[in-house]
């Protein structure tokens, strides 16, 4: 699993690529976080587009991801979720509780 | 008399989280033979994923099992009417409350941010999930899913 990070004008831009399982997460959530403590962006954007599979511990890193930038005053937005992470994420309900944001070009 | 299956396959492996994609992998190697539609094969495998990741996170945990004994056993079986049915088994210590712990939510380590959504997971992407455990022996997760 791979990722970059884009940080402008306190947002900051995290661009994932891979399977959001167990393993993935657990050193994803490490890396994401301290950039999270460095940055200390008002608004997370999580790049979902190109995530081939999403399983519960990726549901896991997404809510983990949310709860922290809202406890900090901030908000977290999912950037075109691909159909596998949106499966998962209609099926705990997320759906309607995270925004999501559909940029142009991107397949809904 | 029960029909015997098309074909089977039995494999073990460590424990380890390096080792989900490639449980994955062996379910989508092992339903190719009935070239599942690509919904169908994310059903599959998301399922698997679920059922070996809790054997990954929870089956072995706290206990003095040595790590060469700390593997996850999964089988297959094809039976007739394209019907898939995967086991996920572990030899590590059980479910003490099994309807428990397949409740939406549930987490037994939620420090470690589970969504305890694993079973409801395995519920929604299998036909039918069977759940056998034995304190102190084991647990055996059997999934199955009907291809169209």
């Amino acid at each position: 699993m791979e990722h970059t990070i884009k940080s402008e004008n306190g947002v900051m831009t995290v661009y994932l690529r891979g399977e959001m399982d167990h393993h993935n997460a657990a050193r994803l959530r490490e890396q994401i976080d301290a950039a999270l403590t460095f940055e200390n962006p008002a608004v997370l954007r999580l790049d979902l587009s190109e995530i081939a599979f999403c399983d519960s511990s990726g549901l896991g890193f997404i809510m983990g991801r949310y709860r922290r930038m809202e406890s900090a005053g901030g908000s977290m937005i999912l950037v075109n979720p691909s159909e596998p992470t949106m499966r998962i994420l209609r099926l705990a309900g997320v759906d309607s509780i995270i925004r999501a944001e559909y940029t142009k070009g991107a397949a809904k | 008399m029960k029909r015997s299956p098309q074909n089977r396959f039995k494999c073990v492996f460590p424990a380890k989280s390096a080792n989900e994609s490639f449980a994955r992998m062996i379910a989508s190697a092992f339903v190719a033979q009935l070239d599942p539609r690509v919904d169908e094969l994310a059903d599959l495998k998301t399922a698997v994923s679920e059922a070996v990741t809790n054997v990954i996170v929870h089956a072995y945990a706290g206990t003095d099992i040595p790590p060469e004994e700390r593997v996850v056993i999964m089988s297959g079986e094809l039976r007739e009417g394209r019907r898939i049915a995967v086991t996920v088994k572990d030899r590590g210590k059980g479910i003490e409350d099994v309807k428990k712990a397949r409740e939406p939510l549930f987490t037994t380590s939620a420090a470690e941010e589970r969504s305890g959504m694993g079973f409801t997971v395995m519920e929604t992407f299998a036909d039918t999930v069977k759940v056998a455990s034995r304190p102190g022996k084991g647990t055996s997760v059997r999934l199955y899913k009907r291809f169209t």
